[in-house]
């Protein structure tokens, strides 16, 4: 039988409507869920259960009075770096002390508009930078497949809340990977929308030209109902894009015959894992049975992809984060004068990785360094955007594997942040030339870590995505497979 | 690759003690190594992105909006005093 | 050796839109602290800026009163620097693409019309103000996120004197335009000099000094004076002058070093993420351009010219803009416009200052002015009836005609009346009349001023004159 805090939104929604289930029992499920799984996985960071059965009683109390929402009754989780009012906001790190938002990202208010339960806040590497969620100063998440193992990040507790069925669905945050990689190891569908898509206002900005808010479901349909929910222009991001926002529900209906799904060449990488290949490769061979035509496509530059990335997100990092510093708002440790002041308190708040980021952003940027850094990773970021935008007149859609290998164990690559780093490799580009993409879990590995099918689709192509994705998982049941916990 | 860390942290303002110094110096300098591959690239005449899309002209019109309440914009503060954000005397 | 200098300026002004600059909080001075905020101008984690399109239109037409061009690409920097009062620790700047660059001021100094060139003219974002306690400080963040202009000019200025006409005119314009109200005590004008001192031979400028915290005009004007002859000073004993920042301390007259070149702050500017890039429209520029006011020494050299005023009468229309208007207004149809200005500048400015009042305050129309002065030219009152006059128009906001009629106040210039007035005075007189008939022509003023008396000012003292002179030689 499944047990509620299994079923997908989409489920659920049918049968709160249908009067089999309250949100309560809903949030009561998950709540139980989480007591006897979080001590392992530590995905949550902290949760109000007062105030999480207080918004169930309300959504049970709306649905009762005839009101209907997308999400009504549903609880979501929010990664720690989205603002939600009167709730804490840490962004996994010591700087921000007791800190609480006093008003909601605009993500946030679309989810209460459309009814869900904004349910606790979820670990994540320490201000969304990391691959692991191993740097975050509530200690790391676990992988629900092996604890031994990461969860991916940076939206590690994300992942996590959603395939160990802690919660139905949650918001995660991608900059370079984070949403998608994340997905992959753990074995649900994240989605990061087209930049531009989601409004950032509320989402704590690491690298602002790069972050994107998406979502972690079960499915894809449920990713479809998200995005629905959270996409469109908002004046308050002077970067969200007015453009019209489709029916993402209708659009996954349809059939895979004409679309053209395009293989990078230049992904054939070395250290690609043999298990990943095979998964995704024949994840490929199952969509060109449904009807898509496969050819190969070459982005030339992709191998300047993550140094370009690593310049551009630490220069926009060093200076986004330059606000926690101890004066309005956070923990601070005091000095002699202000200077002093902020050295301790960020010296003390920071964690390592955070440090290493802004001190090479700061580098980059720094008077002598601009050009030769700074000013040529835009430019490389203009090549690998045209690349992708070249690769798209001949294909609808790319399909990657989403990370080169399945999770890796927790502490394995912490000594190393070079090489943490180049795991990014297959997810990175999109955030550079701003494209949607998803994964999706295509498979296993021996060792019954998931892998992950990641399709990359033309900016504002989510409705091609989600067909394409939805199709296959049609066709698939590994979307089905939940981690064994008990 | 050698970087002189210690003015990096004064720009950026954080206090590292010597063994982080140590431990992150030869990390950063090989990630700088490592980005130097653009190096290999001729971009000449290549423009930069500074954005992922190709928007421009969003104005907000001059209107009044609310602005917090004094407790809540002190709420969070780590010091404050007479309706003001307490920092360390600053001296010049 | 004779020594030159060099100076540019950087005037930072407050623009006077009604929100900030990336929110919609109150653009206002003297709120309680801390009280006009938001997550936005308070760089709270996960907010995001949005361009308040008045700002951007303000520059524009600053741009275009200071003759600048309006570029057709500008886009928005960051300027890292960490300091308690600046919000997010970086500051919304633009760098290399502002938008206004290359114009000019033309105003008068040193005795005639001299042009300093502008550079730029670019938007940015004010910060948070610190007060200073005996232990600690404090910070209002009101401030914060104002729009500010910062107009940068060549250094085409050679004086302290040229600097102060420069600020003096720069306010007057701004003014004009209607973009800032240049409260220099609510800090809505700041400005910071850059000074280097030549010997008159030498073509290369001499090191850059830029001098910070002056308060007024008159603060910069002693500031540079001071710099001047310190830095000649130095040249003089043979010593070298570093490029460094130095600090005024008005109370002393002094400047002192604040930081030299060595440690001159990494300010790592980049193109903001956050913020698009501006395209001005034509449409957008030309409804600007209709926006553009009479610069105000194309007023006063229009005003000496059309109205025949004297330069002093023009000089205070142009600093006193509204009076200015008032008397434009008070001036149509009338023959005698200097009387007009004299009126608008003595009677007028000096009955508001003591009242209290502003223009925008009077009861009566300008044109009640000009009545007022072709009463007088036209003998129908006396200078000192038409003063009682003005009082009680001031008073009451009655016309001229109005008043005179209802108080009989009009001149009196009939001859049998005023030769009745004469009689009883000559009568009541006797020992004034024989030191008239002596020679003593004081004697005669002494009548005429009680004839003035019992005709309560009204009698027409022209004719007294004649009238007395006649009576009194029968």
């Amino acid at each position: 039988m499944t047990m509620v805090h299994s079923l997908t939104i989409n489920q659920l929604i049918e049968k709160l409507r249908g009067g089999q289930l309250t949100s309560r029992q809903i949030m009561e499920a998950c709540l139980n869920r989480i007591d006897s799984v979080d001590d392992k996985l530590n995905a949550f960071i902290s949760y109000d259960v007062e105030d999480a059965l207080a918004q169930a009683d309300f959504a049970d109390k709306a649905r009762s009075e005839g009101q209907e929402g997308a999400l009504l009754g549903v609880p979501v989780a929010i990664k720690d770096v989205i603002a939600v009012k009167n709730h804490p906001l840490n962004c996994a790190s010591k700087i921000l002390g007791n800190y609480e938002s006093p008003y909601d990202a605009t993500v946030i208010k679309k989810l209460r508009e459309a009814g869900a339960i904004i349910f606790g806040r979820v670990n994540m590497d320490e201000f969304a930078m990391g691959s692991s969620t191993e740097n975050s100063a509530f200690g790391p998440s676990r992988n629900p497949w092996d604890i031994d193992y990461t969860p991916g990040g940076s939206s590690g507790g994300s992942a996590v809340a959603v395939s160990a069925d802690e919660c139905i669905a949650s918001l995660g945050s991608d900059t370079g990977g984070s949403i998608r990689q994340p997905a992959a190891l753990c074995g649900c569908v994240g989605l990061k929308p087209t930049y531009g898509r989601v409004s950032r206002y509320g989402l704590v900005a690491f690298a602002s030209s790069l972050d994107q808010i998406g979502s972690f479901t079960k499915d894809v349909k449920d990713a479809a109902i998200m995005l629905q929910v959270i996409a469109g222009a908002d004046e308050k991001d002077s970067t969200s894009v007015p453009e019209p926002v489709p029916d993402y529900t209708v659009a996954l209906s349809g059939e895979l015959k004409g679309m053209r799904i395009g293989l990078p060449r230049e992904y054939q990488v070395d250290g690609l894992d043999t298990e990943v290949k095979a998964a995704t490769e024949s994840a490929v061979a199952k969509l060109e049975e449904l009807g898509a035509e496969v050819k190969e496509i070459s982005l030339p530059h992709t191998e300047y992809a993550i140094a370009t990335y690593y310049i551009i997100a630490t220069a926009e990092a060093s200076a986004n984060l330059a606000r926690f510093e101890g004066v309005r708002y956070g923990a601070r440790i005091d000095g002699e004068d202000p200077e002093e002041m902020n050295c301790r308190t960020r010296g003390a708040g920071f964690g390592d990785e955070v440090k290493r980021r802004i001190i090479l952003g700061t580098y980059v940027l720094s008077s002598g360094y601009y050009d030769a850094y700074y000013l040529r990773a835009q430019k490389v970021r203009t090549l690998i955007r045209q690349d992708f935008l070249q690769a798209f007149e001949h294909v609808d859609l790319i399909a990657t594997p989403t990370t080169p290998t399945p999770a890796f164990k927790i502490g394995e690559k912490a000594k190393d942040p070079l090489e943490m780093y180049l795991s990014d490799i297959f997810t990175i580009s999109c955030n550079l030339a701003g494209l949607c993409g998803v994964s999706l879990p295509c498979g296993f590995s021996e060792k019954g870590l998931p892998i992950g099918l990641q399709l990359l689709g033309r900016p504002f192509g989510e409705s091609d995505l989600l067909r394409a994705a939805n199709i296959y998982q049609e066709a698939t049941d590994w979307h089905t497979k939940r981690p064994d916990l008990d | 690759m050698e970087i002189d860390i210690s003015r990096l942290v004064k720009l950026a303002r954080i206090e590292l003690k010597p063994e982080e110094e140590l431990r992150l110096a030869p990390q950063l300098g090989e990630v700088l190594g490592y980005v130097d591959k653009l190096k290999e690239l001729n971009v000449d005449d290549v423009e930069p992105t500074a954005h992922a899309s190709p928007l421009s002209n969003v104005l907000r019109k001059d209107e009044l909006a609310d602005s917090l309440c004094r407790d809540d914009v002190l709420r969070n503060a780590p010091e404050s005093s007479n309706g003001l954000f307490v920092v360390p005397k600053i001296v010049e | 050796m004779e020594y030159e200098l060099v100076i540019g300026l950087e005037t930072h002004v407050q623009l006077n839109t009604c929100t900030k600059m990336w929110c919609g909080c109150a653009n206002e001075y003297g709120s309680d602290s801390n009280t006009n905020v938001c997550p936005v101008c308070l760089g709270l984690p996960g907010v995001l800026p949005v361009l308040n399109e008045a700002a951007l239109r303000k520059t524009a037409l600053t741009g275009f009163l200071l003759n600048c061009s309006v570029p057709g690409y500008a886009k928005w920097d960051r300027k890292n620097y960490f300091y308690p009062d600046n919000p997010k620790n970086y500051q919304l700047t633009q760098l290399d693409f502002p938008s206004t660059v290359d114009g000019y001021v033309n105003f008068e100094s040193l005795g005639g019309i001299v042009k300093v060139r502008i550079n730029r003219a670019h938007l940015e974002e004010d910060v948070g103000k610190s007060f200073h306690f005996a232990d600690y400080s404090g910070i209002d963040f009101n401030r914060a996120g104002v729009p500010l202009l910062e107009i940068v000019t060549e250094p085409d200025i050679n004086s302290a004197e040229m600097a102060y006409d420069y600020l003096n005119a720069l306010k007057n314009i701004l003014e004009y335009g209607a973009v800032s109200d240049c409260d220099m005590e609510k800090g809505q004008v700041r400005c910071d000099v850059n000074i280097s001192v030549r010997p008159k031979s030498q073509s290369k400028l001499g090191e850059k000094v830029e001098i910070k915290n002056m308060n007024s005009f008159s603060g910069i004007r002693r500031a540079i004076t001071y710099e001047f002859k310190r830095q000649v000073e130095v040249l003089e004993k043979g010593g070298t002058l570093v490029q460094e920042t130095r600090r005024w301390d008005d109370d002393a007259g002094v400047t002192d070093s604040m930081r030299t070149k060595e440690d001159a702050h990494d300010y790592r500017y980049f193109p903001d993420p956050d913020l698009m890039p501006y395209r001005p429209s034509d449409e957008w520029l030309s409804a600007i351009r209709e926006g553009v006011v009479e610069l105000p020494l194309d007023r006063k050299m229009r005003m000496m010219s059309q109205h025949k005023i004297p330069q002093e009468s023009a000089d205070v229309f142009v600093r006193e803009p509204l009076l200015g208007d008032y008397f434009e207004q008070a001036v149509k149809g009338v023959k005698n416009s200097r009387s007009v200005a004299n009126w608008v500048i003595n009677n007028l400015q000096a009955k508001l200052v003591e009242s209290g009042t502003t223009i925008d305050g009077l009861t009566f129309s300008p044109a009640a002015i000009g009545e007022l002065v072709e009463l007088v030219e036209s003998g129908k009152i006396s200078g000192k009836i038409a003063q009682e006059v003005f009082n009680e128009m001031f008073k009451s906001g009655v016309s001229p005609l109005g008043i005179i009629e209802s108080k009989g106040l009009s001149q009196v210039s009939d001859t049998v009346q005023l030769k009745a007035f004469c009689e009883e005075v000559i009568v009541a007189n006797p020992a004034s009349v024989d030191d008239f008939r002596d020679g003593k022509e004081a004697a005669l003023n002494f009548l005429k001023g009680q004839v003035m008396k019992i005709s309560r000012g009204k009698a027409n003292p022209k004719m007294v004159d004649d009238l007395l002179r006649e009576m009194l030689v029968d």
